[in-house]
């Protein structure tokens, strides 16, 4: 026995870890190297603001952003649409709307188009990936079947142009916020459908899925615990970057007249839109939401470079 | 009395090559294990050697069925394992475990140790309530010599003769009949391979178990093993207890085998014959006719190495078992060894093209390859 306690001691020593510290998962792991990379930490000091201003905006707002003081006022006439000011920072809008509390109030709207369709596209993408990703790799025949129908269902969706979907789907269900965030979001369905689908099937040709079938361990637990927890690395990294261009695409519909009919509630799209006509005179209309929409999607963007990098196991230590 | 525990008939594992866009076409088959007969006693260690890609792994898959073979049987301590319903072989794998070669990737990276450990005892409700498995687990940490606070950590954290420590933790915490060792120790520092190898032997003996350990390292399989079985192109060539294979190889393969290994003393070392085989391995796809190695055997005969088959058969006394025609003339010096000219090696698809090449086969250089 006392060899044995010999051995145990020396491999102690042998180990760079000491013995006193807890395991350290590869999630814990990853946050640590997300902290650490400078431009994950921009991201994220990006999006802290934009989620902090979609909360309190409507507080932070000097004035409400659906009163149309400008006409009242007078100060809005044909052809002339007062610039920033010391009362009014980024003037008026095309309605005497005050630009800047429009702005601020306006994030939530868009924040809440990013997320949700960003959700509805992740949580369909990955149900329909996931199944086939599990039944290709280990489903034998029948599981290969499943597999190619959904996939084919799946490059038929992918085949057509995003925003063209987008449009179709909007136009089908007629224009509201809900529609902007289906559309959006069922444009993003195959492109998680396949990146899950296809990380799975990476995963499901490793040793450590044939050690726990030789284990014994049931197929759909191997799927569950093992397959599919190493293969959300990048469909996480990519739910991100969808963030980005749901924010993006949303903006488009707007544009398109296909958002929120209640253009009285602000959003960047929208208010991108509505800058269209005045891009002559008073090109800060459109220039504002778009800085707004273009530094949001950064902070998304940061973020999940960063993250991806972070979750990659070839660079790790 | 020795007992077998495995025994194994005409196993065959062929892999199809699919071709086409739209219908997957079949236009070979990669005969990857193509007819092997073994039996391993229960307490002792079988070895099975040759180089990379004569399907010595897949061999050691398809016994486990893990890799679903195309024909032959596989009788496992009487159960016939080939026909068993998906249900019952389940259960079965209890009682034969295996260990790989890279102990990082057979190891879930997103998986404690503790976890990893606890797997398979779920799998085959073992063990009880939680409290009663972790004791399984430390004793099983404990047998390999692993620390118990090594439980809480990821196998990142390891070393990599630590991890396959884990692996083998994870083989016998089951309490198996047999472990299936794929290349247990290839992808180890000179230095751990001997400690796992050691432990292997330990455990062996503490536990009962019976191995088939898949090497390419001659002496590696020659320490371990009881008996040891020569794996050329999908199929055995010799088999012999282990001291008679390495005292006397009579397989003009396992010949030329055994003369790659250097001897540590340079008197010995000098006058080593040394059997350089020319050319490639062929192409499991498009294996050769009759016997497999003779476009590479410096032994060859015109008459029935081409077109005949051989099948393993006893020489001599004992056990030692060999599949060639020629075993005793070449053992008696009768038949002298000559020049043999490289052969391109063409795959099962390209086979027609890549017969042109074949008559344009290139002179070995250097004369003569003894």
């Amino acid at each position: 026995m006392s060899t044995k306690t010999d051995k145990i001691d020396a491999l102690g020593e042998l180990s760079a870890v000491k013995q006193d510290e807890h395991g350290v998962s590869l999630w814990t792991e990853a946050f640590r190297r997300v902290r650490r990379n400078p431009s994950a930490l921009v991201g994220m000091a990006i999006l802290v603001l934009f989620v902090l201003v979609a909360i309190i905006g409507p507080l932070l707002a000097p004035y409400s952003p659906t009163d149309t003081m400008g006409i009242r006022e007078g100060v809005i006439r044909p052809g002339s649409i007062p610039g920033p000011s010391a009362e009014h920072w980024l003037g008026y809008d095309h309605q005497g709307r005050d630009q800047f509390s429009r702005l601020l109030v306006g994030a939530r709207q868009t924040l809440l188009v990013g997320i949700v369709s960003t959700l509805i596209g992740l949580t369909v993408g990955a149900l329909i990936g996931g199944v086939a990703g599990a039944a290709a790799g280990l489903g034998g025949r029948v599981g290969r079947a499943v597999d190619s129908v959904l996939m084919r269902i799946v490059d038929m969706l992918l085949a057509l142009p995003s925003l063209l979907l987008a449009v179709s789907i909007a136009a089908l269900l007629g224009a509201s916020l809900t529609t902007v965030m289906i559309a959006v979001g069922v444009v993003s369905v195959p492109v998680f459908a396949r990146l899950l689908r296809g990380a799975m099937v990476a995963q499901s040709g490793g040793d450590y899925v044939l050690a726990a079938t030789s284990l014994g361990v049931k197929r759909s637990r191997i799927a569950l615990t093992h397959i599919l927890p190493n293969s959300l690395a990048p469909v996480i990294v990519q739910a991100t970057l969808t963030l980005a261009t749901a924010i993006i695409e949303a903006a488009a519909l707007s544009f398109l007249g296909l958002g929120n009919p209640d253009t009285s509630t602000p959003e960047w799209g929208l208010m991108l839109a509505d800058a269209q006509p005045y891009l002559d005179g008073r090109p800060g209309l459109a220039i504002f939401p778009a800085v707004g929409i273009i530094i949001t999607a950064l902070g998304f963007t940061l973020l999940g470079e960063a993250l991806r990098e972070a979750l990659d196991p070839k660079l790790r230590k | 009395m020795t007992e077998t525990l495995v025994e194994v008939d005409d196993l065959k594992v062929h892999f199809p090559i699919k071709r086409g866009v739209f219908l997957d076409r079949v236009v070979g088959h990669v005969k990857a294990v193509d007819g092997v007969d073994l039996r391993i006693n229960k307490g002792e260690t079988y070895g099975l050697v040759g180089e990379s890609g004569c399907g010595k792994s897949t061999l050691g898959r398809a016994l486990l069925q893990l890799t679903p073979p195309t024909g032959g049987r596989v009788n496992f301590d009487g159960t016939e394992l080939t026909t068993l319903p998906p249900k019952q072989l389940r259960s079965m794998r209890r009682r034969m475990q295996m260990i790989f070669q890279d102990p990082m990737s057979s190891l879930d990276p997103r998986q404690n140790v503790e976890s990893i450990l606890t797997e398979g005892l779920q799998a085959h409700g073992l063990g009880g309530s939680r409290a009663e498995r972790r004791k399984i687990i430390s004793k099983s940490l404990d047998a390999v010599g692993l620390p118990q606070w090594a439980l809480s950590r990821y196998p990142h954290e390891f070393s990599g003769g630590q991890r396959q420590r884990i692996g083998i933790a994870r083989a016998v915490v089951l309490n198996p009949d047999l472990i299936v060792a794929d290349e247990p120790v290839s992808a180890l520092d000179v230095s751990i391979q001997a400690q796992v190898i050691n432990l292997l032997e330990e455990l062996q003996e503490e536990l009962g178990l019976t191995y088939l350990v898949i090497a390419h390292d001659l002496a590696v399989v020659r320490h371990i093993s009881d008996t040891v079985g020569v794996m050329y192109l999908g199929a055995l060539v010799e088999e012999a207890p282990s001291d008679d294979l390495y005292r006397q190889p009579l397989h003009p393969y396992t010949r030329a085998l055994m003369s790659a290994v250097p001897v540590p003393d340079p008197e010995v070392e000098d006058r080593r014959e040394r059997i350089l085989l020319a050319g490639d391995l062929p192409s499991p796809a498009n294996p050769p006719s009759g016997c497999r190695f003779h476009t590479r055997c410096p032994w060859a005969q015109p008459t029935k190495c081409r077109d005949e088959r051989p099948g393993l058969r006893i020489i001599g006394t004992g056990t030692h078992k060999v599949a060639c025609h020629w075993a005793e003339q070449i053992e008696s010096g009768e038949i002298r060894p000559h020049a043999v000219k490289a052969e391109v090696v063409a795959d099962g698809a390209g086979a027609k093209e890549a017969h042109g090449a074949l008559h344009n086969a290139i002179e070995s250089p250097g004369g003569p390859v003894i």
